[in-house]
């Protein structure tokens, strides 16, 4: 069981870290805002509470590397490719979108990135993928999945088949304690970390909010990854600091508090406001100058 | 050459060509060489290409995506046809959707084999034929073996379409010998995908049915030619979906009867939409509906004398044609 965040002092963050963390924050923020008007189509998972996992991540990844995201994926995309037009031209179906608007929200491939909204589906794909780059020795796949994909059968026929043939592929748990409604004390029985140790699969956890602090100890784990050609899982403890997808929060008004303090920007907000007040200011006018460029163009093409 | 040993040639043929195709499934390496030797010979030639792996049929599946999407071609063998309801997921959601849902169009250059069908007294989890369940799904071809269809070939076409696809694999079939020629009565042609099996041209009864029904046909189409004195063109398809029947329009165009045989349970069928299909494009001209012969609505039983009767027997397919 994971327990709350508790974090003292933030190590001092980059600039380029900070503000893409932000942008990615105002652009689900945007998309939220966009449902509550109306003028978005269908559904979307943010990723609030959870930006600074993928930027973590992302600087660690070279650009042959393959990376799988699920549905709650715009955070991954955006870490990796600094293309928020494009994905909200997919989101909204309007032209310059990355898939045509066929695939939305949850299916997206762009490059190196391919995610798909079924939980657990991608990860056997990805021992695929990590056994060709086995062969090739030019990367390796990182794959995303949450707490409460651990109930897939298919995360465990992955795991065993990447651990027995040495497919160099990272598994990124972002654990946000909750699966969709489901508190995951009542989805996931035992740890996720006794779950790896039965496949023999390297397993480390991280405990912090610190975009540093995640990448620093991710580090030596993506290292081994690719040097020793092997499958690690990387667990980093988020909250959820959004809905599911929007307007579906049942939680307490304790456990949206809980989440709310457990919410990197908080803890960021607290211990860098001028450097946070800054960033905040350019990135919310750069996502809300996008939205409108994005919604004036003609509608996305698909033959 | 039986069949087995044609797929196993056609395999090591594919492999040999193009350095590209990996192979994996339960069981596939030597000296075993897979549960019914499709494999055999494979492993100690073409190594760590060829992987035997856990019981894990939507992994495997998933894996041979996944070594498609990055630039290889993937055989997967499922040991059992009945076992791919497991990977239904990945051929249904991940592979086939893949080929369109990303706005563009993405190759999966993904063989799915299935070993299928009864008679052969496994029971009702290892004897079904589950063909009907992957009929329609959009970016998924649905292939079956015959006797008359170089393997080798249709191999070679499902990867260059960049369709990932089911082929399917009768287990009988598997010992009987490839077919070319004739048979003595009849003479067999194989044109752009079909098999056309008959003794006259324009014959007013036609049959279509998968390759893994031929033998029970073409022990019908004797007895209807000796005994009844009705001439029947068998038709068979390596492609059960998309049916393409261009290239036997003209056997069609002379049809007054067609007839639609398969190993499948009665209702929702492949052989149905054959039906339709062909509806359009011969209704006025047939002076009778369209007949459906397949297995009964059931299962598989174990023992010989029960299993006979729930599946297609040669006597099923003569009577419906003689009727």
């Amino acid at each position: 069981m994971i327990g709350a965040v508790r974090e003292r002092t933030l190590t001092p963050v980059s600039e380029a870290d900070l503000s893409r963390m932000l942008r990615i924050r105002h652009f689900e923020k945007a998309l939220l805002r966009l449902f509550e008007q109306g003028r978005l189509n269908g559904t979307t998972h943010t990723c609030l509470g959870q930006e600074h996992v993928p930027v973590a991540v992302s600087a660690l990844l070279r650009p042959k590397d393959h990376v799988f995201s699920n549905h709650r994926g715009h955070g991954h995309f955006l870490a990796r490719y600094d293309e928020p037009h494009a994905l909200l031209a997919e989101i909204t179906g309007r032209e310059g979108a990355l898939c045509n608007g066929v695939g939305g929200s949850q299916h997206i491939y762009h490059e190196r990135f391919l995610s798909t909204g079924v939980q657990g589906e991608s990860l056997p794909v990805a021992v695929g993928v990590a056994l060709r780059h086995r062969r090739t020795g030019d990367g390796i796949a990182c794959a995303y999945i949450g707490d409460g994909t651990w109930g897939e059968g298919s995360v465990y026929e992955a795991l065993n088949m990447a651990q027995l043939w040495g497919a160099p592929l990272l598994v990124v748990v972002e654990h946000n304690r909750i699966a969709q409604s489901t508190p995951t004390t009542a989805q996931l029985a035992g740890s996720i970390a006794g779950r790896c140790a039965g496949f023999g699969v390297l397993h480390h956890r991280v405990e912090s909010v610190d975009v540093n602090v995640v990448r620093a100890e991710l580090a030596p784990l993506v290292e081994r990854v690719r040097a020793d050609k092997r499958p690690a899982v990387f667990e980093v403890s988020v909250h959820r600091a959004g809905p599911h997808s929007k307007g579906d929060d049942t939680r307490t008004a304790a456990e949206l508090a809980e989440a709310a303090a457990g919410d990197w920007y908080a803890h960021y907000a607290r211990d860098f406001p001028a450097q946070v007040a800054a960033l905040e200011e350019i990135e919310r006018a750069f996502i809300d100058a996008a939205v409108e460029n994005v919604l004036a163009r003609p509608l996305s093409e698909w033959s | 050459m039986r069949v087995a040993e044609h797929l196993n040639r056609s395999l090591h043929l594919l492999m040999e060509n193009d350095p590209s195709v990996h192979l994996l499934g339960e069981d596939v390496s030597d000296p075993y060489g897979g549960a019914f030797k499709i494999t055999k010979g494979l492993s100690d030639r073409f190594g760590p290409r060829v992987m035997s792996t856990p019981l894990s049929e939507g992994g495997i599946v998933g894996v041979g995506a996944g070594l498609a999407l990055a630039g290889d071609r993937a055989v997967v063998e499922i040991m059992f046809s009945d076992f791919a309801t497991l990977a239904f997921d990945q051929l249904v959601n991940f592979a086939a959707k893949s080929t369109a849902m990303y706005g563009r169009r993405v190759d999966v250059p993904l063989i799915v084999r299935l070993p299928t069908g009864g008679r052969r007294g496994y029971g009702p989890t290892h004897s079904q034929s589950l063909q009907k369940h992957f009929i329609g799904v959009p970016g998924l071809s649905v292939y079956e073996m015959s006797p008359f269809h170089d393997a080798a070939r249709l191999f070679t076409e499902i990867f260059a379409s960049g369709t990932p696809a089911v082929f399917f694999e009768d287990k009988v079939l598997y010992t009987k010998p490839m077919l070319s020629g004739g048979d003595g009565l009849h003479t067999f042609e194989v044109r752009d995908g079909w098999a056309v099996i008959r003794a006259e041209q324009d014959t007013e009864d036609v049959l279509l049915a998968p390759g893994g029904l031929t033998d029970r046909a073409l022990a019908a189409l004797r007895d209807l030619l000796v005994e009844d004195e009705i001439a029947c063109t068998l038709l068979v398809p390596a492609r059960l979906h998309p049916l393409d029947v261009t290239p036997v329009a003209d056997v069609l165009a002379a049809a007054r009867r067609v007839h639609v045989a398969e190993d499948g349970t009665a209702s929702g069928t492949w052989g149905a939409e054959v039906a339709r299909l062909l509806h359009e494009r011969l209704w006025g001209r047939l002076t009778a509906p369209i007949t459906h012969i397949s297995a009964p609505d059931s299962i598989i039983p174990t023992a010989a004398h029960l299993e006979a009767r729930c599946t297609v027997q040669p006597a099923d397919i003569r009577r419906a044609i003689n009727t």
